[in-house]
């Protein structure tokens, strides 16, 4: 088997004083839906960032497509092939929806294949197209998310984390969400999903882990996962059986 | 009887005369107030020391005016042009370059500190330039060369009077507005920075490099106090080391009036303001002027907290 496209080795990295990750490791094989679940403050999210360089890693090593991460500026790591749609979306509020996806593609310098993707991503949201002229900070939340995700995939990402995508949205458009990273993996898309919403992810995703105050407790294939007894009583709201 | 109000000139062309010399003002607090608050809308640092930045830029453009010899009286046109292009281009410069050293070595280290402590250091700034100015031109005001004739370009007695050193700061402020607005709106590193300013994490995300944009912005904003410097010195043809002060404070309450972090409304605060101080002192009196000025800010504030253009649109968390 080739190298994982992510490699995340005996990472640890925090706040201040505060250590939200206690050496982690995972990976992410080229093609696969990867998820991390996880409780509110397990340190989900903190992992993305320090794979991101937002949060700087204390110890560990992060490799991506076989370079080493923990040096590179968090603003170059784009380039690299790495994008997030991050937790609460971070739209820009008073750029026009257009202007967000143009964003997404700030390292790029190919303007006929900028122009292409953006129509490429106006036709897998349409609702992008019918709102482009509007300030982002207007759309609804669903909105924003695909707005959000569609943002992240304008650098031509090989992997994209995606940090608690259905947080907030009403059920039908979670499904709506999960479909279409489902449809993105289809076409090729390595993504790395972090969600407290443990039965969707599971379901879409290959692999999972889950995380217990910044250490993995568990890992397996998503279907052998969603159907062990401990993960069923603590993350799917179910009594064992 | 104390004087209560001014002896105003009450004709049409009166007003029109006080509401030139309003704009006229008003471009120049713009000028400035754009400083603040792209500044503001990056880091959000009121960024105190501006208004001594700039009058620092009318002792440099003072300067580079008197090193080529257009300041003697006997200097030729040649020499006034050379005079005047050295003050456009070297003062913005100057002051672009004062600005990113200042952030550099007293602001970036506190990045991550409370605002508060920010904002004391940039008090602090403001004190040091301050007596870097008393130290460079000592304490009684300059004098600047009259450079620009006060030619009136329109023609007639008893109507309004044109001056070509109105032509002047009309004709250098307004271009350096439109071109900073298309620079902000139209250019990749222009959408950087709104973007920067609405979301740095995010814009970390998309591949900016936020260190970069912010330095830019001080730059710009430093420049544009510069043009404002060399604009001011010569339409006013004096400056002094306190004139950052009140100049500053009136370009930061037109910043905050327009909305601060929002370029436009800069250009609408100093301009707002420019023009009822000036109507303010013709047919109140000058100690009106400015209790006039901060009335109205207060009551805009009141019933438009976040300025006259500021943000509209809320965040969704
Ligand atoms: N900016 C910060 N400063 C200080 N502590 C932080 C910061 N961000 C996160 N933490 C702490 O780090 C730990 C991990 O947080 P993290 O945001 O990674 O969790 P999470 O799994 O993403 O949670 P959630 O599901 O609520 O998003 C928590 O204890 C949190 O309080
Ligand atoms: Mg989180």
């Amino acid at each position: 088997m080739s190298a994982p496209l992510l490699q995340v080795q005996d990472l640890e990295a925090g706040y201040g004083a505060i250590v939200a990750l206690h050496g982690i490791s995972l990976t992410v094989n080229a093609g696969e839906i990867v998820t991390i679940i996880g409780a509110n403050g397990a340190g989900k999210s903190t992992t993305l960032n320090a794979v991101c360089g937002v949060v700087r890693a204390r110890r560990g090593t992060v490799t991506f497509d076989g370079r080493d991460l923990t040096r590179v500026p968090a603003h170059e790591v784009v380039r690299l092939g790495l994008a997030q749609s991050p937790e609460g979306r971070k739209i820009f509020p008073r750029l026009t929806v257009l202007e967000n996806l143009e964003m997404g593609a700030f390292t790029r310098r190919d303007a006929a294949g900028v122009k292409a993707d953006i129509a490429k991503y106006y036709a897998m949201f349409p609702i992008l197209e019918k709102r482009k002229h509007q300030p982002g900070g207007l759309l609804s939340g669903g909105e924003q998310q695909m707005l959000a995700i569609a943002r992240a995939l304008m650098s031509r990402p090989k992997l994209l984390l995606l940090d608690e995508p259905s947080l907030g949205l009403a059920p039908q458009i979670v499904v709506q969400i999960f479909d279409i990273i489902r449809e993105l993996n289809k076409q090729g898309m390595s993504v790395l999903l972090v969600e407290q919403n443990a039965r969707m992810a599971l379901k879409v995703a290959h692999r999972g882990y889950v995380l217990e105050t910044g250490r993995i407790t568990f890992t397996d294939k998503a279907d052998v996962l969603l159907n062990d007894d401990r993960i069923r009583a603590a993350y799917l709201g179910e009594e064992g059986h | 009887m104390f004087e209560l109000f001014a002896q105003a000139d009450a004709t049409a062309a009166g007003f029109g005369q006080y509401l030139l010399l309003g704009l006229v003002l008003g471009s120049l607090y713009a000028l400035i107030a754009l400083g603040y608050t792209m500044v503001y809308g990056i880091i959000e640092l009121i960024n105190f020391a501006h208004g001594d930045l700039f009058m620092l830029g009318t002792f440099f453009a003072l300067g580079a005016a008197t090193a080529v010899g257009a300041t003697t009286a006997d200097a030729g046109t040649g020499t006034i042009v050379l005079g005047l292009a050295l003050m456009l281009v070297g003062t913005p410069l100057f002051c672009a370059g004062l600005n990113v050293a200042t952030d550099r070595a007293i602001y970036k280290p506190l990045r991550r500190s409370p605002k508060l402590t920010v904002i004391v250091s940039a008090i602090g700034v403001s004190f040091i330039f301050m007596n870097l100015g008393l130290f460079w031109r000592g304490a009684t005001p300059v004098k600047f060369p009259d450079l620009i004739p006060d030619t009136n370009l329109l023609g007639g007695a008893g109507s309004v009077r044109f001056t070509l050193k109105d032509a002047m700061v009309l004709g250098v402020t307004v271009p350096v507005m439109i071109a900073l607005t298309v620079f902000v709106k139209l250019t990749p590193l222009g959408k950087a920075m709104r973007a920067t300013a609405q979301n740095p994490t995010a814009a970390v995300l998309m591949g900016i490099n936020v260190d970069r944009v912010i330095a830019v912005t001080f730059a710009i904003g430093g420049a544009l106090a510069g043009v404002a410097s060399v604009v001011y010195g010569l339409y006013i043809k004096s400056a002094d080391y306190q004139m950052g002060f009140q100049n500053g404070l009136y370009a930061f309450t037109a910043a905050v009036l327009g909305g601060i972090g929002n370029i436009p409304g800069a250009v609408l605060g100093g301009l707002v303001i420019g023009v009822v101080g000036e109507l303010g002192k013709a047919y109140l009196g000058a100690k009106w002027s400015e209790a006039l000025i901060f009335g109205i800010l207060i009551v805009i504030l009141l019933f438009r907290p976040t300025g006259l253009l500021g943000a509209r649109t809320r965040e969704k968390v």
